[in-house]
């Protein structure tokens, strides 16, 4: 039933009101011609009668109670799919913007997805070689998982973003099927930019389809960019068999526009305005991630979100570190020492990791070595606090080899070229080697076989 | 009877105007999908519905079909195994019938009615039986007998009892007639309204432990049979791991394990982790003794507020039967953040962080669904809560986890920097307290050893002494220490790592029974007081710790296995050996000066 309708009741942010409707569903997609011939999308929110209230995508800048024609077309937003993404660019309703035309569909997929059944998700088990090594040795990406980074305005979590990609694509098998879908919510076109011209570099533009908000956009846009991207995601990893990369920057961009949004509808605010529903309207994005028994593709996600003034308990990383599975912190003092990547060992965590490394996965000194690590380097804080007070003389000896212990793994161990990409194996023995530079009685997390095995002072010497 | 139609759709909120067809709380099929729904307001002028699936497409001027009664879990066996979600529909069938992901307006049964069980009747005509009484019992899992009760309420005379053999749920097991003449037929299924609680004879007083293999636990912060506890801390304080190793190594007889509104992979895990492990004392997969209701995050938010309730009466149900059920509910705060969520689409009134008002007395009712009780048949049986709480920012003086304070006994806060150390449980001693220990101490005595509380309050005592030595280290460092200090925060370190640490993956460390908390205890005690007695000797400790005793008590929860203690028998000799030789030696040195 295609009726056209003239006129609106209300105008209020991005929102407009119709009264005398009938017959429409909620979630139904409507069009709104202009005076001017243009037309913009919106879909129904709320329905109270015969009243409807319409969220418009594009803004309501424009709008007239009396000029607008409006048109509900029957059917939930929807995404077309086909194989023919990749390599496409898209805005953030999903309408393509690289002038190459419409997608021939294949199907259509209502972008809000469904939820997966826990029965019919197989659990995570199989580690993506990134070749940086404190991800690979302390908060190890598993392929199904949800793993954030949680940055800071001007950090170089994009660099990290891409050189994963990058590095992460050459070590696919032969065989499987790889794609990087990447959602730009509310990013500077800058950033948008480096990301296009980096998928070029390596040669991974083919297997890239885009979708770009950026933070001159609409906010409604803003707030469909992700789920446009994982419908896409889902897609191609659980009907055409390819492991999917998803990357979603930034998204304390797409919080604010929800913020926005929820405010101009009158909502109960939450924590700092943000609306009561953001942890399960995050989930609904994050969730999104993961593996099905019998499927060959999979769909791991890696969100970026710039903390504001740093502050992890913020509610956008607050939330996001409740749903995801784990998260790679980045620190500001890190970077100033010139450190990349800068992250931020101690409250980086990878929740999957435990079940994804070690024999069969990849070496089985793995995890005796990460736990060490983290031991050790949190102690190295200790000692660092203490000398700020008591100055580095005073300390005692295990707190001094702490210390160098701390510069040693932060220069070698952390710091790593944007270029460099090493593989497992490196990054353990360059972990026990800095590992041997401690007395062996202060390694009191690892099993004495594991530690008669790697544990060699010969090997620390390089570090004289 | 005029059709009920829908008037207004706000998210999962659906209004039914000018009606008066329906009941507060009661069940309803929303839209042409028939949808469920769950009425939860309702004055002259309209009728308010939370929906517990996805309202896309859902029309203005859809019907709305009452059930005729309130939100029931149905209880029968086949009950254990099995994974449900938040309004007990079977996740498994579901994925059999619909794929891998979850659609809308699903009609399955909560269980299988074809399944035939083989039950044995343990009443015969003529038998006078009253509510709450066991009058068959079939084998539901090889762990676990299903006692098949009669539904409180309900007592009478046996006029007819069926022969042994096999049933299905809905099979005709017996007639009572009661008083008034009229005639019952059971079967061995019971409805149950979810969020009424089930009756009991009386509360029993606590007396003894729910032991959870965990030495953080059990000998610090011990919780009882019965009992309450709280598991507050930020993401990645390891939260669920807790509850994980709780769910696996408890000696409760049954586990409900609620996922509500946390991780699908979770979820997973836990499914393949429990059919795979083999509990230590009834060789059976863990699974044959767990119920799993998953409603994850991004499952729908009216469905994750009756998860809850769902997993309380599933657990009373067994709880009847004369079983101790725990209930592990992973996470409270996303069940309080769903009441917000309603909430604020009926335009309530917002208390604290825009929690509604009623979040304090909806979260006591939680918790006093928890106790050791006298059943009606006059057995036994407890349900034991725990629960997580997550607090926004790791800020625990947020409302879910101040007002849950108030309700729990036992409370074991996980720090930030413990878990950022890797030190799990990630239990901060100082910070948690149980209540339960004055009333626990009896059991202690009994069936673990008189000395446990004395050498439990020993190593709390040097905990504490160590966390004062430690505000002074921190501003001018541990060498200016006495050696006697020193020796404090040594065997603190001892302690720690050696003691309250536990490592999860490590075949004998995951799960520690009792009597080797106790020896480790006592080892650790014994050390430290012949290391005193050198270092009052004026024995330096550089030369005490030089001995390496330390740290072979650091690794000994590796190197001593769960099933041959006789080895403490060695360390202790040892340690006596060793300080006596020192002793020998700095006496001599003492005369030779």
């Amino acid at each position: 039933m295609k009726v056209e309708r003239l006129g609106l009741q209300e105008i209020n942010g991005p929102l407009v009101a119709l009264d005398g409707v009938s017959g429409v569903s909620n979630e139904e997609v409507v069009e709104l011609s202009l005076a001017d011939g243009s037309v913009r999308t919106g879909r129904v929110i709320a329905l109270d009668g015969a009243r409807a209230v319409v969220q418009v995508f594009e803004g309501t800048a424009g709008l007239s109670l009396n000029g607008v024609r409006t048109r509900f077309l029957g059917h939930p937003l929807q995404l077309p799919l086909s194989p023919e993404l990749l390599g496409r660019v898209f805005n953030g309703a999903g309408r393509p913007v690289d002038g190459l035309g419409g997608l021939y569909a294949e199907k259509y997929g209502d972008i809000n997805g469904s939820p997966m059944n826990p029965v019919a998700r197989e659990y995570p088990r199989n580690y993506i070689a990134t070749g940086v090594s404190s991800i690979d040795c302390l908060v190890t990406l598993i392929r199904g998982q949800k793993l954030p980074i949680f940055s800071g305005s001007g950090m170089s979590h994009n660099q990290l973003a891409v050189q994963i990609v990058r590095q992460a694509q050459t070590a696919a098998q032969a065989g499987e099927k790889f794609g990087v879908v990447f959602a730009a919510m509310g990013v500077k076109n800058d950033v948008a930019d480096y990301f296009r011209r980096s998928f070029d570099e390596a040669g991974v533009m083919g297997h890239v389809c885009m979708f770009l908000n950026l933070s001159n956009d609409p906010i409604i846009e803003r707030i469909l960019t992700p789920k446009c991207a994982l419908t896409a995601a889902e897609y191609l990893a659980f009907e055409h068999d390819m492991h999917v990369l998803v990357i979603m920057t930034d998204v304390t961009a797409y919080c604010e526009a929800l913020r926005e949004f929820s405010s101009s509808k009158g909502e109960i605010p939450g924590r700092k305005g943000y609306p009561g529903y953001l942890y399960s309207d995050l989930a609904s994005l994050y969730e999104r991630a993961g593996l099905l028994k019998g499927k060959k593709g999979s769909v791991t996600q890696i969100p970026i979100l710039t903390m504001p003034n740093d502050d992890i308990t913020h509610p956008v990383p607050d939330l996001t570190g409740y749903i995801t599975e784990g998260q790679i912190v980045l620190d500001r003092n890190l970077d100033h020492l010139g450190i990349y990547p800068p992250v931020s060992v101690l409250p980086s965590l990878s929740r999957l990791m435990k079940d994804g490394i070690g024999a069969g996965y990849t070496r089985d000194d793995h995890s005796a070595a990460s736990a060490q690590l983290f031991a050790s380097y949190a102690k190295v804080q200790d000692a660092r606090a203490l000398a700020s007070v008591i100055g580095e003389e005073e300390l005692a000896p295990s707190d001094r080899l702490h210390l160098r212990f701390g510069g040693l793994f932060e220069r070698y161990f952390l710091n790593q070229g944007f270029t460099e990409n090493r593989t497992i194996g490196e990054t353990l023995d360059l972990a026990w080697a800095l590992l041997s530079t401690l007395p062996r009685e202060e390694l009191d997390r690892v099993e004495p076989e594991v530690l008669a095995a790697h544990y060699d002072p010969e090997k620390a010497k390089r570090f004289q | 009877m005029a059709q009920n139609v829908i008037g207004a759709i706000n998210g999962p909120v659906v209004k039914v105007r000018r009606t008066a067809d329906f009941s507060m709380m009661e069940m309803v099929h929303v839209g042409e999908k028939r949808l469920l729904g769950e009425v939860i307001a309702m004055n002259s002028e309209e009728t308010t519905i939370q929906v517990y699936e996805n309202t896309t497409g859902l029309r203005v001027g859809e019907p709305v079909e009452p059930t005729g009664g309130p939100m029931c879990a149905t209880l029968a066996p086949g009950i254990l195994t099995g994974i449900y979600d938040g309004i007990q529909r079977p996740l498994d069938v579901i994925a059999a019938q619909s794929g891998a992901f979850i659609p809308t307006g699903l009609d399955v049964s909560a269980l299988d009615t074809r399944k035939k069980w083989r039950v044995t009747l343990r009443v015969k005509a003529g038998d006078r039986l009253a509510g709450g009484a066991v009058f068959a019992a079939c084998p539901e899992t090889p762990l676990i007998e299903h006692r098949i009760m009669v539904p409180p309420g309900v007592s009478g005379e046996v006029v007819f009892a069926a022969p042994d053999g096999e049933y299905t749920m809905d099979g005709h097991l017996l007639t009572l007639r009661d008083g008034d003449g009229r005639e019952h037929v059971l079967t061995m299924t019971q409805r149950w309204p979810i969020r009424t609680p089930r009756p009991c004879r009386a509360r029993l007083p606590i007396d003894r432990p729910l032991l959870t293999g965990q030495r953080v636990i059990d000998t610090l912060i011990p919780i009882a049979k019965g009992g309450t506890a709280a598991v507050p801390g930020g993401f990645g304080t390891g939260k669920t791991m807790t509850q994980h190793q709780i769910a696996k190594w408890c000696d409760a007889d049954i586990i409900v394990y609620i996922g509500c509104g946390e991780r699908g992979n979770e979820m997973t895990q836990v499914l393949d982790e429990f059919g795979a492990l083999i509990d230590p004392k009834s060789g059976q997969p863990l699974s044959a003794r767990t119920v799993l209701i998953a409603n994850t995050s991004n499952m729908p938010v009216a469905a994750r507020e009756a998860s809850i309730y769902t997993g309380l009466t599933l657990a009373e149900y067994y709880r009847d039967m004369g079983y101790h059920v725990a209930i592990m509910a992973d996470s409270t705060s996303r069940w309080a953040e769903a009441l917000r969520e309603i909430s604020g689409r009926l335009e309530e009134m917002p208390a604290e962080e825009g929690f509604p008002a009623y979040l304090p007395s909806r979260i006591s009712q939680f918790y006093e669904r928890a106790g050791y009780m006298e059943n009606l048949d006059g057995s036994e049986g407890s349900v034991t809560i725990i629960g997580a709480v997550s607090p926004q920012g790791a800020d625990f003086s947020e409302p879910v986890t101040q007002n849950t304070k108030r309700f729990v006994r036992c409370f074991w806060a996980l720090d930030k920097s413990l878990a950022y150390a890797r030190h799990y449980p990630a239990i901060n001693w100082s910070t948690s307290y149980s209540e339960y220990v004055v009333e626990l101490a009896g059991w202690y005595e009994k069936n673990v050893s008189p000395d446990f509380l004395p050498v439990r309050q020993r190593m709390n005592n040097i905990l504490q002494e160590e966390d004062k030595l430690m505000e002074i280290v921190k501003l001018i460092g541990a060498d200016v220490l006495p050696d006697e200090q020193k020796l404090v925060i040594e065997a603190a370190k001892v302690i720690r790592v050696g003691f309250l640490q536990q490592n999860a993956f490590h075949k004998d460390d995951t799960y520690v029974p009792m009597e080797k908390q106790l020896r480790m205890m006592q080892v650790i005690l014994l050390l430290y007081d012949e290391a005193l007695r050198l270092v009052q000797q004026s024995v330096p400790i550089a030369t005490v710790l030089g001995t390496g005793l330390f740290d072979k008590l650091i690794k000994m929860k590796y190197d001593i296995p769960n099933d041959d203690l006789s080895k403490f028998d060695g360390y202790e000799a040892e340690i006596r050996q060793t300080c006596a030789e020192l002793r020998a030696r700095g006496a001599e040195g003492g005369e030779a000066r």
